[in-house]
C-alpha cells in the first residue's frame, strides 16, 4: 500500500559525504562571486548548460552564469513555485519550460538568487544553441530585459547519428567570426588561444576523474547514485568549473571518496547515511524534480534501489564514450564538445545509449521520470521506453514528474508507481529463477 | 453550340476540400502510381526545400498532421498529455498504413517534439527514409549560409539514393522557377483577400493552400491562376466585419471550423501565418547561379519571419505583426496558438509587447487541431470584433 508521509516538522539535514559539502562550497562561493561582480567589476556571461563554453568565457575573465541553476536552486529551496506562477501573471503560458518561468518570475521579483544576494544583470547573453529550442526563445525574452549583447551559437542536431566535418566547420567558423570577436569586444580582453588550450587541458583531467566516478557505478554494490547523487557531482563541471583548478581537485578528491567507497564495499551516501542493501539497480532517463528532491530520492533508497546510470548526468557533455576537451584542437573540441551533448543526440542514439547501460551496469531496468517541461527530453520517451524493454529485455517503467514547477509532483502517484515497478522487477527476476 | 460552363470558384473550392478530407492521400498515390521511378516525400510544417524534390522528379507531399477528422489511437501511446497533437496523428497517418506509398520524410527544425519525431521516425520505420532539415540561425552568407548549403547538398544527395538519378543544377533552377510562380500566385491571392476579403474568404484561402500540399506544384498553380481570375470577377456581399490578421497556426493546422467561426463571428482575416512553406520566401529566388546557393541566400535574407525562426536583432523583434497590421489594414491581432507549443507561447509574450507598443489591439487563444468545441472561440472572436468597431481610433 502506498503511504504518503507528510513531514509535520522541518525535515533533519541531509547527511552528505565530504565531496558534497565541498561541492556545495564552491557552488556558494560562485554565487558570491557573482553576486558581487558589481563590485568587483567582474563582467558576467549567461549561458546554459548543454553547450556551456566556461573555458572559452574564462579566457575574457568572464563570470558564467547558468539560468538553468539558479532555476534548480531556487527549485531546492522551494522557491521557484511562486517565480513561476510570477511568470504566468506576466502572460507566460501555463504549457511552456517551468525553467523558463522560473527565471523571468525571479527577474521580476527582483533577482535574488539563491544564496538570497541580488544577482547582477549579464554584460552578454552567449545563446549556446544546444539540443533545446526553448533556449533561444528564452534568451530572446531575457534579452529584451538586460538589453545586452546576445551572441546565437549554433550547434547542429546530430540527426543522422554522426558527427561531420560541415558541421565542425560551421560551428569553428561561428566562433572565430561571431563569437570569439563579440565577447572580445564586451570584455575588452583581446583572445588569446593559448590560454584556452590550457583550461582544456584541466578540463580534460577533470573529465577523466568524473567518467572514472560514474563508471564505479558498475561496481556492485554500487558505490554511488548516478541520478540523486549524480547531480552533485556534476555541478561543478556542468557549470563555472570547468577548466579550472578547482574543478580538477574536486573530481581526484570525489573519485578517491568513491574509490575508498568501493573498497569498503559500501552503497551510496543518501541524506539519511549510507543506503542499506542494494535490491534494485536502474538507468533512469530524464532530469529530476527539484521541487521535492529529497522526497524523491528517499522513494528510491527506502526501496534499496539504486541508479547506477542516468542520461541527465550527460546534459551538459557526454564523456564516457571517450570525448575529451582537447587542446591541441581548441575550438574544434568546443564544438564537438557541444554537439555530443546528450540532448543534442538524436532518438536512435539515446535508445543505444541506454541500452548499453542497461547492459553493462547489469541494470534491472529502465525507468523514465518524464518531464512536463522539457519536450527536447520528454518527445519520443515512450518510444524510448519500448525499444529499451525490447531490446533488453528488462523492464521499463514511466513517471511523470516536472522540473522546478511544485503543481506537477504528486508523490502518491509517483509512489505508486515506483512500488509496482519494483514488483514488477521481482516478478520478472522470479520468473527467471523459474525458468533456470 | 452551348458555351462550355464556366469553372466557378465554389468548383475549385469542392475540389480543394475533397484532397483535404482525403486522409489516405489518393491524388498523391495516383501521381505516383502514373509513372514509374516516381517518389513521394512528405514534409511537415513549417518550412521544407520542396524545390529539391521536385527537382529530383518526385512530390513533395505536405504532411499536416490528421486535424479533426482523424481518430488518433496509436499516436496517443507514443505521447505524453502534455505533447502537442501534430506528433500523434502523424504517427496514426504512419502506423495506420495511409503513408505506406510515402519513399521519404522530411522534418524541418520547427521545435524539439518535431526535431525529436525525425529520430522516432527512424526507428519506427526504417526501411523509409527520415531527414531532419537543420536550418540556420545565423544569418551571414559564409556561416548560416554556408552551412544550410551543405544541408541542401546532403538532402539532394539523400534524394538522389531513393531515385538513383542526379539531381543537376539545370533541374534545380527549373523547379525554382515554377516554384517561384507558385508564391508569384499565392502573393496574388494573399493581395486579393486583403484588398476584397469578401471575394476570398479565408476558409477557401486556406483550402487552396491546402491543395498544394498534396498536389504537382504545376497543377496547384492552374488551380490558384483559375481561383484569383474568378473571384475577382465575382461580387459578395460586404459584411462590417473587423479586419484581423491571425498568428500562431505556423504548425499545427487549425480546424477549418476554427477559420470559419473567425469569420463568422465577424473578422475579416486579411493575413495569417497559414502553411508558411507556400510563400516563405518573399520574392523570386534567384535563377541563375548555383541553385543551391540562391535556395540558401533566400532563406536567410527573404524569408518570413515566424517563432521558431531566430531574429538577431532585438529592434526587429515581432515588427514582422506590426508591418502585417500596417500593410494590410488590420484593426487587430488574434493569436491562436496550438497547445503545448513551446515556439508560439514563448514568443507570445513578445509579440504582445511589441502590439502594445504600437496600439494594435489583440487576443489570444489556444487551439488544438481536433479542437471540436467553437463556441467560445465565437465568442471571444466576436466580441474582440465589435470592441474593435466600438472603441478603436475612438
Amino acid at each position: 500500500m502506498t503511504v504518503i508521509t507528510r513531514p509535520k516538522a522541518k525535515p533533519a539535514d541531509a547527511i552528505k559525504d565530504a565531496s558534497m559539502a565541498k561541492q556545495k562550497e564552491m557552488m556558494n562561493a560562485h554565487y558570491d562571486r557573482l553576486a558581487a561582480a558589481p563590485e568587483t567589476g567582474e563582467k558576467v556571461a549567461a549561458t546554459f548548460v548543454p553547450g556551456n563554453l566556461n573555458e572559452l568565457l574564462m579566457c575574457f575573465d568572464l563570470v558564467n552564469n547558468l539560468p538553468e541553476v539558479n532555476a534548480i536552486q531556487n527549485g531546492l529551496r522551494r522557491q521557484s513555485g511562486s517565480y513561476v506562477m510570477e511568470a504566468e501573471k506576466l502572460g507566460h503560458s501555463e504549457d511552456v519550460c517551468t525553467y523558463v518561468k522560473s527565471d523571468i518570475g525571479m527577474m521580476a521579483k527582483g533577482n535574488i538568487g539563491p544564496n538570497g544576494k541580488r544577482l547582477p544583470n549579464p554584460d552578454v547573453l552567449l545563446l549556446s544553441y544546444t539540443g533545446c529550442f526553448t533556449f533561444m526563445k528564452w534568451f530572446e525574452l531575457l534579452r529584451r530585459e538586460y538589453g545586452c549583447e546576445t551572441i546565437m551559437f549554433q550547434t547542429p542536431y546530430m540527426a543522422d547519428g554522426k558527427v561531420t566535418p560541415d558541421m565542425i566547420s560551421y560551428m569553428v567558423k561561428q566562433l572565430k567570426q561571431d563569437v570569439i570577436p563579440k565577447l572580445e569586444k564586451v570584455s575588452g580582453v583581446k583572445f588569446d588561444i593559448d590560454r584556452l588550450r590550457e583550461y582544456l587541458k584541466k578540463s580534460a583531467k577533470a573529465e577523466d576523474d568524473l567518467v572514472a566516478v560514474l563508471q564505479a557505478a558498475k561496481t556492485k554494490p554500487s558505490p554511488i547514485d548516478a541520478y540523486f547523487g549524480g547531480i552533485y557531482y556534476i555541478g561543478p563541471i556542468f557549470g563555472a568549473f570547468r577548466g579550472t583548478d578547482s574543478a580538477i581537485d574536486y573530481y581526484r578528491f570525489l573519485r578517491e571518496e568513491v574509490e575508498l567507497r568501493i573498497k569498503e564495499g559500501k552503497g551510496p551516501v543518501t541524506p539519511e547515511g549510507d543506503m542499506g542493501k542494494e535490491r534494485y539497480r536502474l538507468v533512469v532517463e530524464g532530469p529530476p524534480n527539484y521541487t521535492n528532491f529529497r522526497q524523491f530520492w528517499k522513494m528510491f533508497y527506502d526501496e534499496g534501489a539504486v541508479v547506477v546510470a542516468s542520461s541527465y548526468t550527460k546534459v551538459g557533455g557526454t564523456y564516457d564514450f571517450g570525448f575529451r576537451h582537447n587542446p591541441d584542437k581548441p575550438l574544434e573540441s568546443l564544438a564537438e564538445y557541444c554537439l555530443n551533448v546528450y540532448t543534442n543526440r538524436n532518438l536512435p542514439m539515446r535508445v543505444d545509449m541506454l541500452e548499453n547501460y542497461v547492459n553493462e551496469y547489469e541494470a534491472d531496468g529502465l525507468l523514465i521520470n518524464s518531464i512536463k517541461s522539457c519536450n527536447s527530453f520528454s518527445a519520443g520517451q515512450l518510444l524510448i521506453m519500448r525499444e529499451v524493454e525490447k531490446r533488453t529485455g528488462k523492464p521499463a517503467a514511466f513517471i511523470e514528474t516536472d522540473l522546478v514547477d511544485p503543481r506537477y509532483f504528486s508523490a502518491a502517484n509517483v509512489k505508486n508507481r515506483l512500488e509496482s515497478y519494483f514488483q514488477m522487477i521481482e516478478q520478472k527476476r522470479g520468473g527467471l529463477r523459474g525458468a533456470a | 453550340m452551348l458555351d462550355k460552363p464556366k469553372t466557378t470558384t465554389a468548383d475549385i473550392v469542392k475540389r480543394c476540400e475533397d484532397l483535404f478530407t482525403d486522409l489516405t492521400f489518393t491524388a498523391a498515390r495516383e501521381w505516383k502510381a502514373a509513372k514509374p521511378g516516381r517518389i513521394v516525400v512528405g514534409f511537415m510544417p513549417y518550412y521544407a526545400p520542396r524545390e529539391l524534390v521536385h527537382a529530383a522528379g518526385g512530390l513533395p507531399l505536405g504532411i499536416f498532421g490528421g486535424g479533426d477528422q482523424l481518430e488518433v489511437i496509436h499516436g496517443d501511446a507514443y505521447y505524453q498529455s502534455y505533447i502537442c497533437r501534430i506528433p500523434r496523428s502523424t504517427i496514426e497517418l504512419g502506423v495506420s498504413g495511409r503513408l505506406d506509398f510515402v519513399d521519404g520524410m522530411m522534418f524541418p527544425s520547427i521545435c524539439d517534439v518535431i526535431r525529436n519525431l525525425s529520430g522516432m521516425w527512424k526507428l519506427m520505420f526504417p526501411n523509409k527514409g527520415a531527414r531532419y532539415i537543420d536550418l540556420p540561425h545565423n544569418f551571414e552568407d559564409d556561416l548560416g549560409g554556408e552551412f544550410y548549403r551543405s544541408e541542401l547538398k546532403e538532402t539532394c544527395h539523400w534524394l538522389e539514393g531513393m531515385t538513383g538519378r542526379p539531381i543537376t543544377d539545370d533541374a534545380l533552377r527549373a523547379s525554382i522557377a515554377v516554384f517561384n510562380e507558385n508564391r508569384r500566385l499565392i502573393r496574388e491571392l494573399y493581395e486579393l483577400r486583403s484588398a476584397e476579403p469578401w471575394n476570398a474568404p479565408s476558409s477557401e484561402v486556406y483550402l487552396l493552400l491546402r491543395a498544394g500540399m498534396v498536389i504537382p506544384v504545376e497543377d496547384h498553380n492552374k488551380m490558384l491562376r483559375d481561383y484569383v481570375d474568378t473571384a475577382r470577377q465575382q461580387t459578395r456581399p460586404i459584411k462590417d466585419n473587423s479586419r484581423v490578421v491571425i498568428s500562431g497556426m505556423f504548425c499545427e493546422q487549425p480546424p477549418l471550423n476554427l477559420i470559419k467561426s473567425i469569420e463568422l463571428a465577424g473578422c475579416y482575416i486579411v493575413d495569417d501565418d497559414f502553411i508558411l512553406v507556400t510563400r516563405w520566401e518573399n520574392s523570386d529566388v534567384k535563377l541563375d547561379g548555383d541553385p543551391l546557393k540562391n535556395l540558401a541566400s533566400a532563406y536567410l535574407h527573404d524569408s518570413k519571419s515566424t517563432p521558431p525562426k531566430y531574429e538577431p536583432d532585438e529592434a526587429k523583434k515581432g515588427l514582422y505583426l506590426v508591418d502585417s497590421v500596417r500593410q494590410n489594414r488590420a484593426e487587430g491581432v488574434i493569436f491562436a496558438m496550438t497547445s503545448f507549443c513551446d515556439p508560439g507561447l514563448l514568443e507570445r509574450p513578445m509579440l504582445q509587447t511589441v502590439l502594445k507598443k504600437h496600439d494594435i489591439p489583440y487576443i489570444a487563444f489556444k487551439y488544438a487541431e481536433n479542437s471540436g468545441q467553437m463556441q467560445p472561440i465565437r465568442e471571444q472572436a466576436g466580441t474582440f470584433a465589435d470592441s474593435i468597431k466600438l472603441w478603436s481610433g475612438a
